[in-house]
């Protein structure tokens, strides 16, 4: 099961052509919806405008220096979540991201290079599929079951939906079918096409609702760190105070509390 | 001056919603961060200024002193047990203050969530839940006994 790919058996319903389109149609739509996106909330406008602001008040920052920053926001924020304070979050979020990150690889490159029985298709892919889809459940579901502050600190359902909740739901949906699809595919049960379908319909949500979702995050988060890092840089801070320089007569932390 | 949260620094931790004295403090329905939902009534206490691990909460200073390009931002430094403050007024001034965060180290003391349920004893009980413990009091929140109270009373 975990080494046969799946579109190559499901090539004998929907030609790989359609597949490969689909996927092309996808790609389209999440470049637009971003561009949109960046456009309507004028988030690149309001980036550009915060760094010039704080390139005019600050020193300046060299080449090097920024080559530097942009490696640490590359490594530290992108690829390690550097940003999240709460490790539970930081573990979801990276599953969620390399589960995505190696599902949607998978699934293109079987689509497109190895779209038939014709072609044998090199086992690591239809793992890592199955290993994408299972990381983007495992830390999806982590997040909304057990993660998420609007639950429990607002005393509402686990399952009430909202706007905010388009893109990791639509994703969820999108891996956990897939999962469904893959293991009934395997079994050949009569519901295979069902799930299949279901999986589509998700996955179409998630691409097709990048204005509206957070889907888009991916893109601009980045921009925000590094404009957080050159902040430090050039001294403006985003107008926080200096670093504390007299802890010791303003920070002591062991003493007993006096206030009892 | 009640508080605001900028939302593209806030990664929604849940912090500021745990901690709020006023339950003011919740998570936008459209992209998961927090934000105040009723400013008019923020005691500005300033604990979720002091408890955002991102900086993403800042005072909005009041029309009288601070419009207009004004900022008032906080700075908070676990490991060296300090709070900063600057405060910019539109004419340009600033003034700096540094302070300690409290009396006790940051994360020492737990969230109602780790500690163990009040039992059905405790809810018959004068005493808040958890007290006197919490409060670092042997033997018993102190109070005065009824000879000590003024004629008339008990």
């Amino acid at each position: 099961m975990f080494t046969s790919n799946p579109f190559a058996e499901l090539s004998a319903l929907i030609a790989p052509y359609f597949m490969q389109t689909y996927i092309v149609v996808m790609i389209i739509l999440v470049a637009l919806g971003t561009i949109y996106d960046v456009l309507h909330k004028k988030s690149a406008q309001y980036f550009r405008a915060n760094m010039a602001r704080s390139k005019a008040a600050g020193t300046k920052v060299g080449g090097g220096e920024k080559i530097s920053m942009a490696v640490k926001t590359a490594v530290v924020d992108v690829a390690l979540s550097g940003e999240f304070c709460n490790q539970k979050r930081r573990i979801a979020h990276l599953l969620g991201m390399y589960g995505f990150i190696l599902f949607a690889l998978a699934t293109a490159t079987m689509v497109f290079f190895y779209p038939t029985s014709d072609v044998a298709t090199p086992a690591i892919w239809p793992r890592l599929w199955w290993l994408g889809a299972a990381m983007v459940c495992v830390g999806g579901y982590w997040f909304w079951f057990f993660i998420r502050v609007d639950v429990a600190a607002e005393g509402n359902s686990p399952f009430r939906l909202m706007k905010a909740d388009l893109f990791i739901l639509s994703l969820l949906g999108s891996a956990t079918f897939a999962l469904v699809w893959g293991y009934l595919q395997a079994k050949g049960h009569d519901w295979t096409m069902i799930a299949f379908w279901l999986h589509i319909i998700f996955t179409t949500i998630l691409f097709v609702s990048v204005p509206w979702s957070k889907f888009a995050h991916m893109f601009f988060k980045p921009a925000a760190a590094f404009e957080k890092r050159l902040s430090a840089a050039n001294g403006t801070r985003n107008n926080l105070p200096a670093p504390a320089d007299q802890p010791a007569k303003f920070g002591k932390v062991d003493r007993q509390p006096r206030n009892y | 001056m009640p508080t605001f949260v900028y939302m593209t620094r806030c990664d929604g931790c849940g912090h500021c919603v745990d901690i709020c004295p006023s339950d003011i403090m919740h998570i936008d329905k459209t992209y998961r961060r927090a934000y105040n939902i009723e400013p008019n009534m923020c005691w500005e206490c300033y604990s979720c200024v002091k408890a955002c691990p991102q900086n993403a909460i800042d005072a909005r200073g009041y029309a009288d002193f601070a419009p207009l390009g004004h900022s008032v931002r906080v700075l908070r430094e676990e490991d060296k047990g300090t709070i900063s403050w600057k405060v910019k007024f539109r004419n340009g001034h600033e003034k700096n203050f540094e302070s300690p965060i409290r009396t006790t180290k940051w994360g020492t003391i737990p969230s109602p969530a780790e500690l163990p349920p009040p039992s059905e004893e405790d809810y018959k009980s004068q005493e808040l839940a958890h007290e006197p413990d919490v409060l670092n009091i042997d033997g018993g929140l102190p109070a005065l006994t009824p000879d000590q109270l003024k004629k008339g009373v008990v």
